[in-house]
């Protein structure tokens, strides 16, 4: 039996409306958006689509190789669009995203499936598996990037007063202290802001989906108390990851700024 | 005091430093000079092992600095950039920063030797008041200056220290720099200047640089 209304191709199509509307408003304003909005509508109904054909075939089978292969394509996809985001680069960044997301997301992804989530059979169980990754993979995403992103910038903007501390007799560390600071808080900010207002402004997508699937409120309600920690403990390793080894990057064993790696 | 041996870099399909050699020893007053990317300011950025060099070594007190000696290293020989720019506090505060250093645990701030050498060159105590951001680029200059003599240092390397200070200011911050050489014997500077006469006043000694190649004038 099915707590919940299933959706007709035709239910779809009709929410679709919604986006000529949008269409609409943009030839009028001269928006010029209807392009892209439309490459926007079809990805969004091509990208779920597909991914709901491999979800399928995936929680069907219930192999660990093939769980595994899934969550190593999109960690990949999240390190890969993390190091882009980035305003500036140098040598290494794309290796730092992905091993600082891997990392982090797979850890707590780890935590969650083996000591946390006690009563599922496999700890592979895709059901738990991917979503929770995919959670905490797209939230830490924005934790790197965002860090990662001040991290340069500072180190840019600041090149000289780094210099002159190093110049000092400053070590790499204390050098870049204040830089590498910023970089963690505002990283951290993103999910510290959503933790605030969670429930109270919006409720968050993973509990309005479990409530339109017939969960109990109180049990949705404490999965999403849990994924909230479990994003918050991956982005701060994440962003503390990225930035670590960033700074590792860009600063050597002699206590020297190689700022003319940072482009 | 501070050697370097046969000092080689590239750079942008150029050479910057073409196996140069110098020493510096107690007493030195130094000035190099050379025409705009002769390599002057690499010389010293390689001095003080700012930057990565290809080949060469750089000894202090003829022993070579290894990787964990580097900051302690960089509290005897003091590199100042010639536009230092500003930050956010006071001028006080930019003074006191250094102090925090690992490398200068033990020494403390004096608010009376900053204002006697600000005497010296004809500025007020309510300068170290002043906010950082609101200097101009000549005090900014100046505030390096005293942020790295206060340290005590053994030799300071100074790129082009008063370019942009009026001709007046100038000279009583050359006057300051020559006679906090002469205090201390185990001091002295290499001071970049594209002024032959300012290389006159201040030097024991001037030394030419061209092309990534360095000789004695």
């Amino acid at each position: 039996m099915q707590d919940y209304v299933e959706l007709t191709v035709w239910q779809v199509a009709l929410a679709a409306l919604l986006m000529i509307v949008n269409g609409a408003i943009s030839i009028g304003l001269k928006l010029k958006l209807e392009r892209t909005l439309l490459i926007a509508s079809l990805r969004t109904v091509i990208q779920l689509t597909l991914v709901g054909m491999v979800l399928k075939y995936i929680f069907q089978l219930e192999r660990w190789y093939l769980v595994l292969t899934l969550a190593a394509i999109m960690t990949l996809i999240a390190g890969v669009t993390a190091s882009n985001r980035n305003k500036r680069t140098f040598p290494g960044i794309r290796l730092n995203t992905i091993v600082s997301i891997f990392a982090s997301s797979w850890l707590v992804t780890a935590f969650a499936l083996l000591a946390v989530l006690q009563g599922i059979d496999k700890w592979y169980q895709p059901q738990y598996a991917i979503p929770l990754l995919g959670m905490i993979l797209g939230n830490t995403l924005n934790g790197i990037s965002v860090g990662l992103n001040t991290f340069t910038e500072a180190l840019f903007t600041r090149r000289t007063q780094v210099e002159m501390l190093l110049a000092s007799g400053a070590t790499r560390s204390e050098a870049a202290a204040e830089p590498l600071r910023d970089a963690v808080r505002t990283g951290m900010i993103p999910i510290i802001n959503s933790m605030m207002i969670v429930g109270v402004v919006s409720l968050p997508g993973m509990m309005t989906g479990q409530l339109i699937s017939g969960m109990d409120p109180m049990s949705a309600v404490k999965y999403q108390i849990v994924i909230m920690f479990l994003i918050a403990g991956a982005t701060a390793l994440g962003t503390i990851g990225v930035v670590w080894l960033s700074f590792r990057c860009l600063f050597n064993e002699r206590h020297q700024f190689r700022s003319d790696l940072l482009r | 005091m501070l050697q370097a041996l046969n000092l080689t870099r590239t750079g942008g399909g150029k050479t910057l430093l073409d196996d140069v050699s110098v020493s510096v020893t107690a007493g030195d007053r130094v000035a190099l000079i050379g025409t705009s990317g002769s390599g002057k300011t690499v010389l010293l950025r390689a001095l003080a092992m700012l930057d990565p060099i290809d080949q060469g070594s750089v000894k202090w007190n003829e022993i070579d600095v290894t990787d964990a000696r580097v900051p302690e290293f960089r509290s005897r020989v003091m590199y100042l950039h010639q536009q230092p720019g500003s930050r956010e506090g006071t001028i006080e505060s930019v003074l006191r920063e250094p102090f925090k250093l690992r490398v200068h645990q033990g020494k403390t701030f004096s608010r009376e030797q900053i204002i006697q050498w600000l005497e010296r060159i004809g500025k007020p105590e309510s300068f170290l008041n002043q906010s950082h951001l609101d200097a101009s680029g000549g005090e900014s200059q100046i505030v390096a200056l005293l942020r790295a003599m206060q340290l005590d240092p053994s030799v300071l390397l100074l790129d082009e220290p008063t370019s942009a200070l009026d001709a007046e200011m100038s000279l009583k911050v050359e006057s300051l720099l020559v006679d906090w050489v002469r205090e201390i014997d185990a001091r002295a500077f290499v001071w970049i200047t594209h002024d032959s006469q300012q290389a006159g006043r201040v030097s024991s000694r001037t030394v030419r640089m061209t092309d990534g190649k360095l000789e004695t004038v």
